[in-house]
């Protein structure tokens, strides 16, 4: 296209909307034009010759390590997994009723869900783009079914917007799409645009606005059938003589810019929580089974690891037997170190200054989620919430109703909370009755029903969570910078692998692919040794 | 003159500091310090720590934020690592080392000081510091908080 006819760059146009439309519009366009990000799996890895009789020691059983072992097998290896809990997953780890859990400083809770309800305390969504992760699920037989990100239906809620009523999405963001579509053909068609945007363009631009913010003949966002076909009618419409139905009324642009209600707009616009996204039918964990069943014996569970020692010939892991209280050591050629550097960096490990520089260099974060149990799925009966999350300014900061069992009557667990930052920090300070006493109550100003409906809950705050002491690493600009190469060396003998040794932190993905890089920078090493 | 005096006194406590950082040192008890201290991060760019902007008052500081990991006793917590105690701390002896882990954060605990106005850590350091069993002297303030914020000692 010659220049003239393109007076507007493209870095300048997504600008400009992204000033006048708002980052929703922004993306849109982004994604139009090709911007997407590219996975970093490039297909199951073929690791073969193994050296004969060549072992590795894998610590913790969490996805990273379990990757690495079922890889480093398949290429011959003996591998050894030592894991500090009696089951596999780490924070691959769904709550159901029968299971008990302690925390640091000793309080006990005893989930007491119904048969076939869940929650997942640590991760419990695998995008469509985390190519290994569902890769590995495919491999392994674990069912997904879609994980309902966006739910129209569902509320942004603010204690400080329309006197504290929670409001759809759906009017929320057909609203702020209607008025912020309709500001900008009035510059349009005041030629306020004509300077930067080729007359072609203009046009194609007014004709999108109409689509984008759903405007009516003459570029309005007004109660009609256009706007109504987004946000819904006010009285809907049945068969045969039933009347017809009445339109709704926006909500007013002032109110709505003030609400600061289209934040969550946004929330499932980033690249890792785009639809299609999945969840495993029946738990996270059900991903953590699949491996544990495929390596069976390989992992020794209750087995807390103390330290760990290296020489030129090899890696050895000095334990106790959480059972017997019996000490051991584990001895292999090779070691590939998966437990969370909030653990890894108390203990004694034989492993350069700057290695360890690099370990002690990650904070984890603060993060709360809570499971609670309603004996009615009020969110559908009453609500027409089905799956799908819900976004307030309270503590709670998300309430997620289950995906699964949708319009089948009876009970239900929803997330009641997902907490990160401060109010983590402050729930994680509470003992557990307190925690989901106080998650109870603040959901109450949402829901109404929690008063009467609610039986039990359970809350995780990941300080507190005994083999993680936190949720997931804390990297920033200047720390990836300073420690993530020392971080991601070979040490020796000793590889580290898990989130934290990933550019996708505190997803599984970058978990799963942490562990290939370390199994292929191994094998390369094993067999040239 | 008060100026001379106040920096003598800054140098004091940032030397106390460097003290208590040292390798081998006699006051190192539980968790030592990186080897690369990073620099502290003036908050300014921060945004304030949520619901607990407001909250001045040392206890209620350690309530909401530290008993999390340290415990409502402060006296830590074991499982595959482990929280310190805080309690009967001989690190907790004088004002300057808490502030600057608070300030700084230490291994995996985070940076939380960024977060937090200089009166507030001075607020949660002077709690854990007479509290406890312990039985600091010398009390920390907003002031030497911002100068070490501005100037840590070890870069």
């Amino acid at each position: 296209m010659p220049a003239a006819s393109t007076p507007v760059s493209r870095r300048d146009l997504l600008a400009l909307i992204g000033k006048v439309a708002g980052g929703a519009a922004m993306y849109q366009a982004m994604a139009g034009i090709g911007l997407a990000g590219e996975s970093g799996y490039r297909g199951p890895v073929s690791l073969q010759g193994a050296p004969r009789g060549a072992s590795v020691l894998i610590l913790g059983a969490g996805i990273a390590g379990m990757v690495a072992a079922l890889e480093l097998r398949q290429a011959g290896y003996r591998v050894q997994v030592l894991e500090y809990n009696a089951r596999a997953g780490g924070r691959c780890w769904t709550l159901r009723g029968g299971d008990d859990y302690t925390e640091l400083g000793g309080y006990t809770q005893h989930c007491r869900f119904d048969p076939g309800h869940y929650i997942n305390p640590g991760p419990w969504r695998i995008p469509y783009h985390h190519d290994c992760m569902l890769d590995y699920c495919r491999r392994l037989g674990v069912a997904l079914e879609p994980f309902v990100q966006i739910n129209y239906n569902a509320y942004l809620h603010s204690t400080q917007a329309y006197d504290g009523k929670p409001q759809r999405f759906r009017h929320i963001q057909a609203d702020y799409q209607g008025h912020v579509a309709e500001l900008l053909a009035k510059c349009v068609n005041a030629h306020q645009l004509d300077e930067t945007v080729s007359t072609e363009d203009l046009e194609r631009l007014l004709e999108s606005l109409k689509s984008f913010g759903a405007l009516d003949a003459d570029y309005r966002y007004r109660a009609n059938d256009a706007s109504n076909s987004r946000r819904g009618l006010a009285i809907e419409e049945g068969g045969g003589l039933s009347p017809p139905g009445e339109w709704s009324e926006p909500l007013q642009l002032s109110q709505l810019l003030q609400s600061r209600l289209w934040t969550g707009i946004a929330s499932s616009h980033g690249f890792h929580t785009q639809p299609a996204i999945f969840q495993p039918v029946g738990g996270m964990d059900r991903v953590a089974a699949a491996f544990a069943r495929e390596l069976g014996s390989l992992i020794r569970y209750q087995t807390q690891v103390l330290r760990i020692d290296q020489d030129e010939r090899g890696v050895s892991a000095h334990f106790t037997d959480r059972v017997t209280g019996a000490a051991g050591v584990a001895h292999a050629d090779w070691c590939i170190c998966t437990l969370p550097a909030s653990i890894l960096s108390q203990l004694e490990a034989r492993v350069s200054p700057r290695m360890k520089a690099a370990i002690d260099a990650l904070p984890y974060h603060a993060s709360v989620k809570a499971g609670l149990q309603f004996r009615r799925r009020f969110w559908e009966d009453d609500e027409r919430i089905y799956g799908g999350i819900t976004y307030t300014n309270l503590p709670l900061t998300t309430i997620a109703y289950p995906n699964h069992g949708c319009n089948m009557g009876g009970k239900g667990v929803l997330l009641g909370a997902y907490m990160f930052g401060a109010n983590a920090y402050r729930f994680t300070a509470m003992d557990p009755p307190q925690r989901v006493a106080e998650i109870v109550s603040l959901g109450a100003q949402i829901h109404p029903q929690y008063a009467s409906e609610y039986e039990n809950g359970v809350a995780v705050g990941w300080h507190r969570v005994p083999w993680a002491n936190g949720c997931f690493a804390a990297w920033d600009t200047q720390k990836r910078a300073q420690f993530y190469a020392d971080l991601c060396q070979f040490d020796g003998r000793i590889v580290l692998a898990g989130e934290h040794v990933s550019r996708i932190p505190a997803w599984q993905e970058g978990a799963a692919l942490s562990a290939l890089d370390a199994c292929e920078r191994l094998h390369r090493r094993a067999v040239a040794s | 003159m008060a100026e001379f005096i106040r920096r003598c006194q800054l140098c004091r406590r940032w030397l106390l500091l460097v003290i208590a950082l040292l390798p081998g040192a006699a006051l190192r008890v539980a968790a030592d310090a990186p080897a690369t201290a990073p620099r502290a991060i003036p908050n300014a760019d921060v945004p304030p720590f949520g619901s607990l902007s407001a909250e001045t008052d040392g206890q209620k500081l350690y309530e909401t934020i530290c008993q999390g990991c340290h415990m409502p006793d402060a006296r830590g917590a074991k499982g595959a690592g482990m929280y310190p105690a805080l309690a009967a701390n001989p690190k907790l002896g004088s004002a300057a080392y808490p502030e600057y882990i608070v300030l700084n954060g230490l291994r995996a605990m985070p940076d939380i000081g960024r977060h937090l106005t200089d009166a507030q850590v001075a607020a949660v350091v002077n709690y854990l510091i007479t509290h406890f069993g312990n039985n600091a002297a010398e009390a920390a303030t907003a002031a030497d908080v911002a100068a070490l914020r501005a100037n840590p000692p070890l870069r």
